[in-house]
Formats: C-alpha cells, sequence, structure tokens
C-alpha cells in the first residue's frame, strides 16, 4: 500500500473516530519496496491542498524517511526544486509498504498489511 | 463507448463477476449528464483533485473503469482512486484490473489508483475526504444476511467459505437494504462538503422511499437523484442509480 493511501485512512474502530490519536496510523515493522512510477508535477503540487502535511511528515519519520519540512512545501518550491518534487513522489506513490502492521494510536489495535493489501476487517469482540 | 476493464484474470469462485449491474454504473457515468455534472463539480481548477471511492468493487471493473477513463469522464487525470472490499481475493482482483485498464488507455487519460483494502464498507476512511463514492450493494432481498467477515476470516477458504464470498456480494437481508442502510447512514460524514454518491439499487429495495428518506437529513439539505435505469419490466425499473449530494444551495 502506498505511503499516500495512509493519508486517507483511520482506525476502523467506531469509537476512535473522533480522537485526534487515530490518525494517522502508525506503521510497524515495515517492509517497503520502491516502483517505479512516472513524475507527474502538476498533480503532485495540486496534491499538496489536500494532504494533512503533519500526518504526512509523522508517517514519513516512523517509516525511516529524513524529515520533511514543518510545513508542505508552496506551489514555486516544487517548480523552482526538482529534488523537493522527486522526493516527495518518491515518498506519496512509488513507496509500497507490503508487509508489516498500522497500528491506532488511541486504541492499540494493530491492522495486518500482507502482500501490500491492509486489513481493516476487526476481531468479533471490537464489531 | 469508453473501454471496458478486462476481468479475465478474475476467479469468479470468489469474487462477483460483472453482471448488468456493474454495466449499468459504467454507462450511466459515461452519460453526458454525468460528465457533465462531475466536470462541472470536480474541474482541473477546483483544488484539491477529487479522491474517489469504490465500496465492494469486486472484479474491480467499475473502479478500473473511473480510473482509466478519468480523462474523458472528469475532463482531467487529476483523480485520486481507492476501493475497499471485505472480500480479500476481491482487492488482488482490484489492483490487478486497474494495472491492465490503466495500461491500456495510457497516460493522458488515466488517473492515480491509490490502494484496494480490505475492510467493511466505509469504516477505515478518515471523515470527510471522498468527493466521489461508488457502491454496487448487496441488494437482492433475502431473509437473512450471511454473518459479517470478521479479523480471524481465512486464508484458503474452503468451498462453503467461497461460498460465503459470493453470498456477501449480492445478498441484501430485509428489502435488500441492510448493508446499502448501513452505507448511507455513514455517508455524511464519509463525504466531503462537494461529495456525490452514487448508489445501485433494485426495485425490491423500494428506491423511491430510499431517496424520500435521504432527502430527509438533516433537516432537508441532502438530494437524491435517479440518474440511471435499466431493464424496464411492466412500468418497473428494474435497477436504478441514485446520486447522493448534499444541496449547495443551502
Amino acid at each position: 500500500m502506498k505511503v499516500l493511501t495512509l493519508n486517507f485512512l483511520t482506525c476502523a474502530v467506531k469509537a476512535c473516530k473522533s480522537s485526534s490519536d487515530s490518525f494517522p496510523l502508525h506503521p510497524k515493522d515495515a517492509e517497503l519496496v520502491h516502483d517505479d512510477v512516472e513524475v507527474n508535477a502538476q498533480l503532485l503540487t495540486n496534491l499538496l491542498h489536500r494532504l494533512d502535511w503533519k500526518a504526512l511528515r509523522t508517517t514519513a519519520t516512523e517509516l525511516g524517511f529524513p524529515d520533511l519540512p514543518e510545513t508542505a512545501p508552496t506551489q514555486e518550491d516544487l517548480e523552482n526544486d526538482e529534488k523537493t518534487l522527486k522526493d516527495l513522489h518518491n515518498l506519496l506513490i512509488e513507496t509500497q509498504m507490503m508487509e508489516g502492521k498500522l497500528v491506532c494510536g488511541h486504541c492499540g489495535h494493530e491492522y495486518a498489511v500482507r502482500e501490500g493489501i491492509a486489513n481493516f476487517l476487526l476481531p468479533t469482540h471490537l464489531v | 463507448m469508453l473501454p471496458t476493464p478486462d476481468t479475465s484474470h478474475v476467479s469468479y469462485n470468489r469474487v462477483y463477476e460483472p453482471a448488468e449491474d456493474s454495466f449499468l454504473l459504467l454507462d450511466t457515468l459515461s452519460l453526458p449528464s454525468e460528465t457533465t455534472f462531475l466536470q462541472t463539480r470536480f474541474s482541473k481548477d477546483a483544488l484539491p483533485p477529487p479522491l474517489v471511492l469504490e465500496v465492494g468493487p469486486g472484479s474491480g471493473v467499475v473502479i478500473g473503469f473511473l480510473t482509466a477513463n478519468a480523462t474523458p469522464l472528469f475532463g482531467h487525470d487529476h483523480i485520486l482512486t481507492f476501493a475497499i472490499d471485505v472480500n480479500r481475493f476481491a482487492c488482488s482482483a482490484t489492483g490487478l484490473t486497474v494495472k491492465k485498464a490503466t495500461a491500456e488507455t495510457g497516460a493522458g487519460s488515466s488517473g492515480v489508483f491509490l490502494d484496494a483494502v480490505q475492510g467493511d464498507l466505509t469504516n477505515p476512511c478518515r471523515p470527510g475526504q471522498v468527493d466521489v463514492l461508488v457502491f454496487n450493494p448487496p441488494y437482492v432481498p433475502t431473509d437473512e444476511l450471511p454473518a459479517p467477515l470478521t479479523k480471524e476470516g481465512n486464508e484458503k477458504p474452503t468451498f462453503e467459505e467461497e461460498s460465503k464470498l459470493l453470498e456477501l456480494a449480492y445478498a441484501g437481508g430485509k428489502d435488500g437494504m441492510e448493508t446499502t442502510e448501513r452505507l448511507l447512514d455513514a455517508l455524511p460524514e464519509t463525504l466531503s462538503a462537494r461529495g456525490v454518491a452514487y448508489v445501485l439499487l433494485c426495485a425490491g429495495n423500494r428506491p423511491e422511499e430510499v431517496k424520500d428518506r435521504i432527502r430527509s437529513w438533516a433537516g432537508g439539505s441532502w438530494k437524491a437523484e435517479t440518474v440511471g435505469t435499466s431493464g424496464r419490466q411492466a412500468g418497473w425499473e428494474r435497477l436504478s442509480i441514485v446520486r447522493v449530494w448534499r444541496d449547495d444551495d443551502q
């Protein structure tokens, strides 16, 4: 699963939705692979408008990427700095979590990721 | 005609085979009325780029179609798509279907597919993020709803478990609406302010009553209209697609 996807998912337990601790989910024992995908600079720039940057910073750090700047790059930053654009593309689109777990910071529930597919089905006692 | 994704790799013992309902969704979403609606609401300049979710993609034929034909449908390729299915086999099938479909239409036409994740309806969604949601539910009225899949679900299903996966794809319980009701209940939380949902209903679901109920949500701030139909029999539409969205004028 892509790092970008983690920006749109949260804990599946209903009671966790209202807690800020349930987002983002925290990767654990993550095995990452790299997929080559062509860069779409304009899409990436527009994407910045819908990312939760703070959550992305947390995810990136937890996955062992170099720390992202405190605030999101602006459109001008990306237009003028090819390295920032490429790094962001690499992180968001090209990096895939194949195995590992996603942990909720509120209830502690762990969701397994296997062969790139995250399983958000809950155990019977949490349904 | 926009190309229909190839699903020849999908094992229909475990995953719902594309049928009249799936193709009605493709046809409806390609109607000029719908592409105009989508292109107006989600134009390239309207930031941020839309996030499209299909719940219960099965083979992935619908989300594959939406992703691969982003430009003809939305007017641009700046869309993000993803899918959630309770059936793990459907998740892998969907991933491959989208990959093949986008390879066929190529860059310039395709949006960016994120992932197919396993889950129950919109449970794993961060609230307020989804701009376009598509749902072809288990809509057939049945005496009982199969027990929901839980985390304890199996890796290598027996024949009976495989039958259950297929049953989950069509059996809708009372009025065929038990699962659809849960999805509808979650729409106000799941959809963004500009969000829109396309939900397929059959005649047995009593679509007129369903639409009336949606129109009464939150003091009447929601709209629900039939935007596509198929299989007219004695004045009854066997299947219909209902578009659900917040009334912008309010």
